[in-house]
């Protein structure tokens, strides 16, 4: 294996020796060969937003339907393959892609480094992205319909009261998981390996940290969905019994597999973005980021305690009184690194010299959003309450508080802060705040009233309620076609930057910018730092 | 392993040639050949962690069994038979047993309980009998799997005989009485006073061998 590593290093000097800086092979077949960190970042970049707009337009029709009480667009089997499909997407299609994009991008460029430590891996790791969504997607129009077991595909609703396209949710679970891993693979060896000459690691900047950390989750649990998904096939179509409790297995066991996978995975979502805000909010407050070494070890002991607090999930399974216990304050123990994280942003802010440009906006949003999102889960955490709020939509919107206002709003303002440093050109900046101020407007007439009809007995994953939920599920609609339409502006937005419509951007690009991405040119050449930089 | 080094001989060789060529360049600490080489090393490395992972996932299952044999938390309650020896009554406390049947969906056998609950002191023998009746058309085996709530009581039901340590082949139309005898131990938690115990029958027939349908219908 590693001989053949070393002649495609070989390879790619050669090619490099070849075409020259300037000289970037044309057209389609450019994308479907590169091995270039830039170009295997946009594509993870698009495929990312193409995802959030397929799965958005399934969010789409669950408010469409749940508009009204009573069952009037589409029928509830239906409804059923959205709400899994449109989870499955968003996670693993949408800000995974994303947040796997923006290493692509901006690792390599921000500790100094050629490329990505594995660049053939890498191009492997997107292209086969693609084919397992279709896959997925392919799933909806087969007889019997998709996936529609929720994205946590319990057992037995998967194993027992699925259609056959159960096989393709696990075939196409299993290339995403398999993408995942050799993109996080690619992500710990480029740091560990590839930093520039003095680039320690307490001098990494935090989306760098983050990054490494979120990929070393990523190796440890994506093996596990695998092996959940593969246990649910051999069950389904092959007469195994792991959950089946007429054969000695039991379901509670798939619970605990997939949330021994499920709680890292929600962490893999949160902790680049905390990398994203932590670069952000000091450029835009003119100071140092306060308290970066116990930023770096809030982050770490996030990880470390999200291997042990999966139960929390399954508060109603009949645990023992023990067990519950732990599995709370071990939960409500996460607040603590996290509400250092959420003081040391304010902290960084405090006294700054403050200006409020669109990717300020989004990482202000973020931290205020997503704290709301941290506390609902503090909620749920204490396991008496959990009783009632289990399963019912206050839990929509908390994890939506989470994963929308905090993974995605984090995207969003990555995107913002490092779009010119991409382009070379300013995006079109009007624009850039009809989308903020649209979308946080809108964002929270979706999931805010949530909460009130969670904590009033509304369930999720039905397509019906009972009539006095009415009116705020109304609004909720109406808020959520607003989020949808406002992603418009975004879209746009995104394709003006990309035909490099705007002004032209200083290196720097942003005044109090800090860091090795911004002493390239902008926009960034084709290759940077050939020769490794030095850094003090 | 031999192939290991085989292909370590060879990053060697191809890097000091590669060194040769870029003599001048002097400013690149390492070579692309050496970094890739060390790159591979490390990947290699972290697919070790992928692979040891996979196999953790699937070791997590009889890791689950033992934990919950230990512990009886998920209220399944020993599969073998207990012996009832010299065990102490203790008559200052009752506790209450009480049954609930199910079939697993799509199985038609009618299932019950003779005895909805019987009160008894922990240690004290108690004797419950279950009927079935299979109304179907086709001879079905059945297996009837126990839970017992709350969970943490499943350690303390011991059953000195009970019709879910075997399989329960009903031809068409038959019935019978299937016996359970069991005790609860005395030293049950004080704070357990209700304990109940569900039987769910399961249709097996497609899944044991086709040899016990067989002997079923011979006998």
């Amino acid at each position: 294996m590693s001989t053949e590593t070393v002649n495609e290093a070989h390879d790619s000097d050669d090619g490099h020796d070849a075409h020259h800086e300037h000289h970037i092979p044309k057209g389609l077949l450019r994308w479907l060969f590169t091995t270039n960190h830039k170009d295997i970042g946009t594509l993870y970049l698009w495929f990312a937003f193409i995802m959030f707009l397929i799965g958005g337009a399934m969010a789409m029709v669950i408010r469409a339907e749940l508009f009204q009480p009573g069952l009037q667009i589409v029928d509830p089997h239906f409804f059923n393959q959205m709400t899994t499909v449109h989870g499955l997407i968003m996670v693993f299609g949408a800000v995974m892609p994303a947040f796997t994009g923006l290493a692509n991008w901006l690792v390599p460029m921000m500790i100094g480094a050629p490329d990505m430590a594995l660049p053939r891996m890498n191009n492997w790791s997107f292209w086969i992205l693609p084919f397992a969504f279709l896959i997925l997607l392919s799933s909806l129009f087969m007889d019997g319909g998709g996936p529609a077991f929720g994205w946590t595909f319990y057992a037995p609703l998967s194993t027992q009261y699925s259609g056959d396209s159960t096989a393709l949710f696990v075939f196409s679970v299993h290339i995403m998981g398999i993408s995942s891993i050799m993109g996080a693979i690619n992500v710990v060896v480029t740091i560990l390996n590839m930093r520039a000459p003095g680039m320690t690691y307490m001098k990494m900047p935090l989306f760098v940290w983050t990054w490494l950390i979120t990929a070393f989750l990523l190796i440890a649990v994506m093996p596990v969905l695998a092996g959940a998904v593969t246990m649910v096939l051999t069950d389904k179509f092959f007469g195994t019994s792991f959950f089946d409790a007429a054969g000695g297995g039991d379901p509670v066991m798939f619970q605990h597999i997939f949330w021994f996978f499920g709680h890292p995975e929600v962490y893999i979502m949160i902790l680049p973005a905390f990398g994203i805000i932590s670069a952000i909010v000091p450029t835009f407050s003119r100071k140092k980021l306060f308290g970066y070494a116990s930023m770096v070890y809030a982050t770490a002991s996030i990880a470390l305690l999200s291997f042990i607090v999966w139960a929390h999930h399954m508060f109603t399974t009949g645990m023992p009184v023990a067990a519950e216990m732990f599995f709370m304050f071990a939960t409500m123990l996460i607040s603590v690194p996290t509400g250092v994280k959420v003081f040391n942003w304010v902290a960084t802010m405090w006294r700054g010299s403050l200006t409020f440009e669109v990717p300020m906006m989004f990482a202000i949003a973020f931290i205020v959003l997503f704290t709301i999102g941290g506390l609902s889960g503090l909620m749920l955490a204490i396991t008496p309450a959990d009783f009632q709020y289990h399963d019912t939509y206050f839990v929509v919107a908390h994890f939506h508080y989470v994963l929308v206002t905090g993974a995605v709003f984090s995207i969003m303002a990555a995107v913002y802060y490092w779009l010119p440093k991409w382009t070379g050109k300013m995006f079109d900046i009007t624009l850039g705040k009809w989308h903020f101020w649209c979308s946080l407007i809108s964002v929270n007439l979706l999931f805010f009233p949530m909460h009130f009809v969670g904590l009033a007995g509304m369930p999720r994953r039905i397509p019906d309620y009972a009539l006095q939920f009415a009116d705020i599920n109304k609004w909720v609609s109406i808020g959520g076609f607003a989020f949808g339409l406002s992603q418009l502006i975004f879209l746009v937005l995104i394709i003006k930057a990309c035909r490099k419509i705007g002004e032209p951007v200083s290196d720097q690009v942003w005044e109090g910018a800090e860091g090795l991405e911004w002493e390239i040119p902008s926009p960034a050449p084709y290759h940077t730092f050939e020769t490794p930089p030095f850094i003090k | 392993m031999s192939k290991q080094s085989e292909s370590k001989h060879t990053t060697e060789k191809s890097s000091a040639a590669f060194e040769s060529e870029r003599a001048s360049d002097v400013q690149i600490p390492k070579t692309r050949a050496q970094m890739a080489a060390e790159n591979a090393k490390t990947a290699k490395k972290l697919v070790f962690v992928v692979i040891g992972m996979l196999g953790f996932s699937f070791a997590l299952v009889p890791l689950y069994d033992v934990f919950c044999d230990l512990t009886g938390i998920n209220g399944k309650p020993s599969n073998e038979a207990a012996v009832y020896e010299s065990v102490v009554i203790d008559e200052s406390r009752t506790v209450k047993v009480e049954f609930i049947t199910r079939t697993h969906s799509g199985m038609a056998w009618e299932f019950e309980a003779r005895t909805a609950d019987i009160r008894l002191h922990p240690g004290e023998m108690g004797e419950v009998e279950f009927y079935v009746r299979n109304p179907s058309d086709r001879d079905i085996i059945a297996q009837a799997i126990p839970s017992i709530s709350p969970g943490t009581a499943a350690l303390y039901v011991n059953k000195t005989e009970c019709f879910c340590f075997k399989h329960q082949p009903l031809k068409a139309g038959e019935e019978a009485l299937m016996p359970m005898k069991f005790y609860v131990d005395p030293q049950l938690p004080k704070d357990i006073t209700v304990l109940t115990l569900q039987y769910t029958l399961y249709d097996i027939s497609a899944t044991v061998k086709p040899a016990a349908v067989v002997a079923m219908n011979n006998s």
